[in-house]
């Protein structure tokens, strides 16, 4: 929650509470996760120690993530997915775990500009990229052009696939995509709503191709 | 997850050398190359892959799709699914390619997997992807529970009272019926192998899917030049209108002359254990009229053999008729 600037100790989000009021259990299982023998198995003789705020997790490995635009250094375990690298470990809670088998389309995000589920990638495959976040495409205050459409056309139910529905329109504008519903239909269909709000979507997604 | 040494070498010899001291190449193999991830994190999640090495390949120059001077085309091991699908010489000279590649999975999904991934890449049978089911493919010697249970999207070619897993893959059909040739560096050195040689039937081994051994890295792909005027199509029937695995599929690259069929290559996905390439089919139609009733002959050839399960008896009427309108849109367009 460190880019959040209405969050901190005396005025905690919902999150902040949970990950604090948990925090003491949380450092219990991540070491039990840990092998003893992790540093050696994961080649990094000297990755003991932790990251700047991060649990000290033996076998963890350095890496860079340009994160919308701007650097984290991070020390992550092998097995961590880019999306658990984004919501437990930088805090960007924007980007949404659905099915996390690549089902859903509810993680997807933009590596290197280009559309991708987060959840079936590693984080230390992408060292050194360049990474796009629901949270680096607009603000609350400067909407991205998507995300007010999808706005103005009730684009959502419960929201939970929004995120992940926003950053799949964003890179279909720049991909080959006929000009009709169905085309945008079919190159839509990785994201999946379960609320149903389908034609909204396809609606918001046309008039922002429309307008640009 | 288990863990796992992740290792990302300098160049192909390295990644070789990382991944030679496997115990075996095929299913539950103690080193694996990583490229997309799009099915190998997919099962490593489920603990059906529990790799203690992963070598990243993502990085080496393996991203290329370049013209040969012989005429045949190279795809690097690590193109992403969606730039082939969308590369001007693939959308011109191999259509069927391009069109099997966008029927598949997500955009998303395409974005990430690449040409060595889809190639190796697994099936969907429930069975294998469920560790608490006993599974011959998985765990050998522990049986099929798909052939009494729930094997509607199994397959009807290829199976063995072993293995009746569909391979799932689209581009793979498109690749076979494209007679494409699969080049690998391992530690004797290279070697060229057909994608006909490739994959094995299930038999009494469903656990060995190619003949990949420890150490081999798919570099490229290459595809032969083709006969000029050939038409192609890849026809893809699912559940769903998009996002689903074939119930089945036709792969068709076929050469007419004076109304007759003068060079055929058929193949078809969705129904077999391997990417299945029908020479039944082509034999039935080469040197015959191009018409329905002659479609309808080659379908009829290419479902000879297949072995219906309990739930499955549809797929080989489905399949006849994918291929029949397969070759019917190929011969029109």
């Amino acid at each position: 929650m460190r880019d959040n600037p209405h969050s901190g100790p005396l005025n905690p989000t919902r999150r902040t509470f949970l990950s604090t009021t948990g925090s003491t259990a949380a450092a219990t299982i991540i070491a039990a996760c840990v092998p003893a023998d992790a540093n050696s198995a994961a080649g990094h003789s000297d990755s003991t120690a932790a990251g700047a705020d991060g649990p000290n997790i033996e076998g963890a490995v350095p890496i860079v993530l340009r994160i919308n635009g701007k650097d984290y250094q991070l020390r992550v375990d092998p097995r961590t997915t880019l999306l658990d690298c984004l919501r437990e470990t930088v805090a960007l809670t924007g980007t949404k775990k659905g099915c996390d088998h690549g089902q859903c389309g509810a993680c997807t995000v933009h590596v290197n500009g280009r559309r991708v589920n987060s959840c079936l990638s590693l984080a230390v495959m992408h060292d050194g990229e360049e990474i796009t976040t629901i949270e680096g495409l607009g603000t609350p205050d400067a909407l991205h052009p998507m995300q007010a459409a999808f706005v103005a056309h009730d684009g959502y139910q419960c929201g939970y696939c929004t995120s992940g529905q926003i950053m799949s329109a964003v890179a279909l504008l720049k991909e080959p995509c006929g000009p009709d519903d169905a085309a945008v239909k079919e190159l839509m269909s990785g994201n999946i709503c379960r609320c149903g709000a389908y034609a909204h979507i396809v609606a918001a997604i046309q008039q922002v191709r429309k307008n640009s | 997850m288990h863990t796992f040494e992740f290792i990302r070498p300098a160049d192909a010899a390295e990644a070789v050398a990382a991944a030679a001291q496997a115990k075996t190449a095929q299913q539950g193999a103690d080193v694996r190359f990583v490229a997309g991830g799009t099915t190998l994190l997919d099962l490593m999640k489920l603990n059906v892959e529990t790799p203690a090495r992963l070598i990243d390949i993502n990085r080496l120059p393996l991203d290329k799709v370049e013209a040969t001077p012989d005429g045949s085309l190279k795809i690097g091991a690590t193109v992403r699914n969606s730039d082939l699908a969308h590369h001007p010489t693939v959308q011109r000279d191999y259509a069927v390619l391009s069109q099997a590649l966008l029927a598949g999975a997500s955009a998303q999904l395409r974005n990430m997997a690449t040409t060595s991934g889809n190639l190796l890449q697994r099936t969907r049978c429930m069975y294998f992807r469920d560790t608490a089911m006993p599974c011959n493919k998985r765990e050998p010697g522990t049986g099929c529970p798909a052939i009494t249970g729930s094997n509607r999207t199994l397959a009807v070619l290829g199976t063995s009272e072993h293995c009746i897993a569909t391979n799932p893959s689209d581009m793979c059909v498109a690749m076979a019926a494209l007679e494409a040739t699969i080049h690998v560096q391992g530690p004797k050195g290279s070697r060229a192998i057909p994608i006909g040689d490739f994959y094995l039937l299930p038999g009494s081994t469903p656990n060995r899917e190619t003949v990949l051994e420890p150490g081999d890295l798919v570099t490229h792909v290459t595809l032969p030049a083709l006969r000029s005027g050939s038409k192609q199509v890849y026809l893809k029937l699912r559940d769903r209108a998009s996002y689903e695995f074939a119930l089945a599929s036709a792969a068709v690259v076929i050469t007419i002359a004076g109304g007759n069929v003068t060079h055929a290559r058929i193949a078809l996905g969705g129904v077999g254990t391997k990417p299945w390439r029908s020479p039944e089919a082509e034999a039935a139609l080469t040197g015959k009229p191009a018409n329905a009733a002659n479609f309808r002959k080659a379908a009829e050839a290419a479902m000879r053999d297949a072995k219906p399960q309990s739930e499955n008896k549809f797929k080989i009427e489905l399949a006849r008729r994918c291929l029949a309108h397969a070759l019917q849109l190929a011969t029109t367009s």
